[in-house]
């Protein structure tokens, strides 16, 4: 044993002595959870910043915005971020646009809204009363929805943007940027191909019930209600019943269904300028 | 000196690898190398881990009572790990989400615990360092065979660049599906501690057990 040659201190005491045992125990706790918080603090600013960019990233992705050589950030200018009212399908101002965290809300018992078991067909943690939609908008006229949308697969929950065309009943596009499913059979709804599959199918069948899905094997386009239907994941089964689930949720009555159904009679524009009338009052 | 410190860096490339020899550390081999540049990450990130585990438990390895080294061993490991896994969702935000679940479960790689056990208790901190280093190379390599093998012909691409055209593009390659799945990784395993030991017999092991031939085997006097 190494005998050090500075007195006292529990370190000259033999190796198996209790107290040198709590000690350097207690020691190497304390070092270690500070080096480990220390870390974590440090980062933490830059670990959000990237979180946040990466999701503006899949926003500009699945809306189908080149980013022609310009930062995510000065590309995300072109979409208007707004916050909705899940149950009336109206734009709200009680809570920020920019800054409303949906995911932090809908584990907030205050911020959230019922949901029976049977509706939750998603698995979702929480209904959250507000929810973001992000905009794409040429000459005032809404061009693309992007709807966040969540839900359980196989592992975790999916977390991604579906975009519709401005007639609030037609797919351009999905993406996922946070999902927990096996890499090469469920993590294959990253994969771009499939995604560019989803591009002008139909949300609604001819009762304006949500009815795109995913079927098992490959859709055949030429056959009848084709435009419900997008190829299943080969060997994830469990996680294409999942990612169904979660569209037909949230375009459903649940979710963003009334604030689809606005768009589609024209009333969301009418409300939008009036809302920008109060903005532009308050800004001044 | 010199040499030992050669033996301790070179060594475990390939006639002491912790793979192929010592059979630890396979189920991350498994997981992390459907794409080689997931895995290069992985080899990184291991190898670091490895060589500040080695270092700081051989740096206190004189005061560690013997009842609680494991613990003190998974400690020093485990905070190692979560500041790697930091830094990554810092620096290499995409990498760290493809990475995912598996940089956390660098804590439960046996080379880690195997070498901060076999080596860093016995050996300075010069030597422990260069030891961890030597280890996660001898990691990397096998890793770095895997990953060039599934990528290439699970997706027919190196690295993100398509090298065989798939035919779901209109090429010719068809995709071999079960190289993104986990035996591949096994078969490729299995295959290169093969060569390994072709070219090192010295690692063969001594068999457990002696075929006999059934009729002639009572005449030769049975199983020796």
């Amino acid at each position: 044993m190494k005998i050090h040659g500075r007195q006292g201190g529990f370190l000259n005491l033999p190796n198996d002595n209790i107290v040198k045992t709590i000690a350097v125990a207690l020691l190497l706790c304390l070092v270690c959870s500070v080096i480990v918080s220390g870390a974590a603090t440090l980062l933490k600013p830059k670990q959000v910043a990237n979180k946040l960019l990466d999701k503006k990233a899949n926003i500009l992705t699945v809306s189908g915005i080149d980013l022609d050589g310009r930062s995510v950030e000065d590309a995300f200018q072109q979409i208007e971020t707004r916050v909705i009212n899940l149950q009336t399908g109206e734009y709200t101002d009680a809570v920020d646009a920019q800054s409303y965290d949906q995911r932090k809300a809908s584990k907030d018992p205050a911020m959230t809204l019922p949901l029976s078991k049977q509706d939750n067909i998603a698995q979702i943690a929480g209904l959250p009363k507000f929810a973001n939609v992000y905009l794409v908008k040429e000459a005032e006229q809404i061009q693309k929805i992007i709807l966040p949308i969540e839900g359980y697969g196989l592992w975790g929950t999916l977390y991604g943007f579906l975009a519709l065309e401005g007639d609030a009943e037609t797919v351009s596009s999905i993406t996922f940027y946070e999902h927990k499913e096996t890499p090469g059979l469920g993590g294959e709804v990253e994969n771009q191909k499939w995604q560019a599959s989803w591009d002008g199918k139909q949300l609604y069948d001819d009762q304006g019930q949500p009815a795109l899905g995913l079927v098992k094997g490959s859709v055949d386009p030429r056959a009848p209600n084709s435009q419900y239907k997008i190829d299943g994941l080969a060997g994830a089964t469990l996680t294409s019943n999942g990612v169904t689930n979660m569209v037909q949720f949230w375009v459903g009555d649940k979710a963003f269904g009334p604030f689809l159904k606005r768009v589609r009679n024209g009333d969301v524009q009418a409300q939008r300028e009036k809302i920008d009338e109060v903005h532009t009052a308050e800004s001044v | 000196m010199a040499s030992e410190a050669r033996k301790a860096l070179f060594e475990p490339l390939f006639s002491n690898n912790p793979i192929a020899l010592q059979i630890l550390g396979i189920c991350s081999a498994l997981a992390v190398t459907t794409q080689l540049s997931v895995a290069l990450i992985m080899c990184l990130a291991l190898t670091s881990v490895l060589a500040f585990s080695n270092l700081s438990i051989s740096l206190i390895r004189n005061h560690v009572p013997s009842s609680i080294r494991i613990i003190v061993q998974m400690t020093i490991i485990a905070s190692l790990v979560i500041v790697v896994d930091q830094i990554l969702k810092a620096y290499a935000f995409d990498v760290s989400k493809k990475l995912a679940v598996f940089v956390g479960l660098i804590i439960t790689n046996c080379i880690v615990m195997g070498r901060a056990e076999a080596f860093a208790m016995k050996n300075g901190p010069w030597l422990s360092f260069l030891d961890g280093i030597g280890n996660g190379l001898g990691y990397s390599v096998i890793l770095i065979i895997v990953g060039a093998v599934r990528e290439l012909f699970g997706s027919g691409s190196l690295l993100g660049y398509q090298l065989l055209a798939p035919v779901s593009e209109g090429g010719w390659y068809l995709p071999n599906g079960l190289m993104l799945l986990s035996p591949s990784a096994f078969i490729i395993i299995g295959l290169t501690i093969w060569v390994i030991r072709s070219t090192y017999p010295e690692q063969v092991e001594e068999a457990d057990f002696e075929l006999q031939n059934a009729h002639n085997a009572p005449a030769h006097g049975g199983a020796r």
